[in-house]
């Protein structure tokens, strides 16, 4: 139903440069993510797609229209808040209805949008509350109930889920994704915790300082981090980075650090040479115990000691210090590990990143 | 246990609460006995041996007669509310329109001209009447309701400002984006979602201009002048004492019923006064 593009969208503030040559595509019915550390940017430029902010720079289209100057109420959008923003001397009803009645839409056929969005979110029995008299959880399907009434072309999502408690987040985020399988709306939202990104979004913008970082399928940003801050932003634990120097010489190069040696895999070869500074990252569930059959692959295997372990339950991080820095290692709960235990550890060569030292671009 | 909590909640709750409803309340009570009691018993001297000041033995009502009668106090009650009602209504307009402009829109120097306008209330009317005298006269309108209604804005206005300005700053500004995402323009954002809201606010604020102009004394002092234009404070001090001779039974007898409208209305209001004083709701 609707296409967004933004093309060399910028922000300035007085001092701070707060978005900087966003350029974007959401396609019709796609839901788009934005994720980053508070202060990245991907509120403002939220707000500049529902017409809040003014733009610097730059353009934003929905569909095949030029939007910049056009009033929020013009571009027919939806927007859920954080703080769900529920008008608090209207009843539920009426908080739902308010948008179809400032549109003029005939009270029979208001009525009727109303009814439908309570059945879809199950808030029928709540219609007649104030926004006070509801828990966290209802006052957020309020909210949502007020954006979809309209049914308009776009839905902004301003960190909808981060009042609400771990368990009724993850109830809701199940909720919000299949509502978006339901409704077939076009969908941007922001969020700075990374599982909500990756749980939700058709594709995820990753956002830093105002620019963004890489654009991308959940499980591309996952597996090809673009840069440094995408690789340590996506996935947690965090992948581990050591700081590591080149030797050796054609398809002999060897990463080192501190108690560190490992084989720079042959498809890197090409694009490292000796000599150079790098930064290796690894994911904790790319290391695992080294066993029997590791012998002959020395390449990829270190001893540490281990520092602390977390029981999981379903997993078990090992804490421990290898090359200098403390990495983590995320192994099968039936490993039997204990403080000061000494371990050697194996390094899975298919899942290795190299990412350049000052640049921080992945190799 | 429970014994003891209540021995202590009778000496540091119920004990100087009392004493301070007593304090409160006591200028009351020497207005009704004031205008209660006999000429005779009024003017007794204090060594006298039926010296009584805090109680009557032959409670009457003339005082209230004289007042009513002999003087124009209906007259002043009608003039004062009217002047209060209007200056008040004038006030409210400006201080809801500017403090939610102050509060809301973002235009160069807002912070600026908050504080200006805070600092125009905090000039003295002993100093301003002086100026604004030649401006009544210039207009014409000495002696007549409109300089009070034209004059009183001058300070009920920055008052409004500031206190409109802090609540609608407590009001979460989502609101009002949510309401013209809905398909509101500023304006109607403004009219259906913020001012409801801002209600305890606006009653507060009301509630206060009302008071000061009900009490104003200097300026209704200065402005007018025959008696049938006077306000209450003005005409029962001005009518009621002649030379040197305090009708004490009839001036209390004015204080006292020039003093239940306001009383009405903060009783009416109290509640909302009370949120308006303490901030909004959360949304």
């Amino acid at each position: 139903m609707a296409r967004v593009l933004l093309t060399n969208l910028n922000k300035k503030y007085d001092e701070t440069h707060a978005v900087k040559d966003v350029n974007l595509e959401i396609r019709d019915r796609e839901f788009v993510v934005l994720v980053g550390p508070s202060g990245c940017g991907k509120t403002t430029t939220l707000r500049m797609v529902a017409g809040l902010e003014d733009i610097t720079s730059g353009e934003i289209r929905i569909d095949e229209k030029v939007v910049n100057d056009l009033p929020p109420m013009d571009r027919d959008i939806a927007m859920v808040f954080q703080n769900y923003a529920l008008y608090p001397h209207m009843s539920v009803y009426q908080n739902m209805a308010f948008g179809l009645k400032m549109r003029k839409f005939e009270k029979s056929e208001i009525e009727k949008r109303v009814r439908q969005a309570a059945d879809i979110l199950g808030i029928q029995a709540l219609l007649e509350r104030r926004p006070r008299q509801l828990s966290g959880g209802q006052r957020q399907r309020v909210a949502l109930g007020r954006a979809i009434v309209r049914h308009p072309r776009v839905f902004l999502f301003d960190e909808p889920l981060s009042n609400l408690d771990a368990k009724l987040r993850v109830q809701m985020r199940v909720e919000l994704k299949r509502l978006h399988e339901q409704l077939e709306t076009t969908a941007i939202y922001v969020t700075h915790d990374q599982v909500e990104a990756m749980t939700l979004g058709d594709r995820v913008v990753v956002m830093k300082d105002g620019v963004v970082q890489q654009v991308g399928q959940p499980l591309e940003l996952y597996g090809q981090p673009a840069n440094r801050f995408v690789a340590g932003f996506i996935g947690s634990p965090a992948m581990n980075f050591v700081p590591v120097s080149i030797s050796g010489a054609g398809d002999a190069l060897w990463a080192e650090a501190e108690g560190l040696r490992i084989r720079v895999p042959r498809e890197f070869s090409s694009r490292v040479q000796a000599g150079k500074r790098l930064t290796l990252g690894v994911r904790p569930e790319a290391l695992r115990i080294a066993n029997g059959s590791d012998a002959g692959a020395a390449d990829y295997t270190f001893a540490t000691a281990v520092d602390v372990v977390e029981p999981l339950g379903n997993e078990i991080l090992l804490n421990f210090r290898a090359g200098g820095v403390p990495m983590v290692a995320r192994v099968d709960p039936g490993v039997r590990a204990k403080m000061h235990d000494n371990l050697h550890l194996a390094l899975d060569p298919q899942r290795l990143h190299f990412f350049d030292a000052d640049s921080e671009a992945a190799l | 246990m429970i014994e003891g909590a209540k021995w202590k909640k009778w000496l540091w709750f119920y004990l100087p609460m009392g004493m301070f409803i007593l304090g409160l309340l006591f200028p009351f009570y020497w207005m009704l006995v004031t205008t209660l009691k006999p000429d005779g018993e009024l003017y007794r001297p204090w060594n006298h041996p039926l010296y009584s000041p805090f109680w009557t033995s032959a409670p009457t009502l003339d005082h209230v007669k004289s007042l009513l009668m002999e003087t124009l106090f209906n007259t002043w009650m009608w003039n004062t509310m009217v002047i209060a009602l209007a200056a008040t209504f004038i006030s409210l307009f400006c201080g809801v329109i500017a403090g939610y402009a102050l509060a809301r829109l973002r235009f160069r120097w807002a912070g600026l001209l908050g504080t200006a306008i805070f600092v125009t209330y905090l000039v003295p009317q002993t100093l301003l009447f002086i100026p604004l005298a030649d401006i009544i006269r210039d207009y014409r309108i000495g002696d007549t309701p409109w300089a009070l209604i034209l004059t009183y804005p001058t300070f009920l206005i920055p008052f409004c400002t500031w206190l409109m300005m802090g609540y609608f700053k407590t009001i979460p500004k989502e609101l009002e984006e949510c309401a013209r995402i809905d398909g509101a323009t500023r304006w109607q954002a403004m009219v259906y979602i913020i001012l409801p809201i801002a209600m305890p606010g606006i009653l507060s604020a009301g509630i206060f201009a009302f008071t000061l102009s009900w009490n104003e004394f200097i300026y209704a002092l200065v402005f007018l002048s025959s008696p049938e234009q006077k306000t209450v404070p003005v005409g029962v001090t001005s009518e009621l004492i002649r030379g040197d001779v305090f009708y004490w039974g009839s001036l209390m007898a004015g204080a006292l019923l020039g003093s239940i409208p306001v009383a009405f209305i903060y009783s009416f209001f109290v509640e909302h006064y009370v949120a308006g004083m303490t901030g909004s709701v959360k949304g």
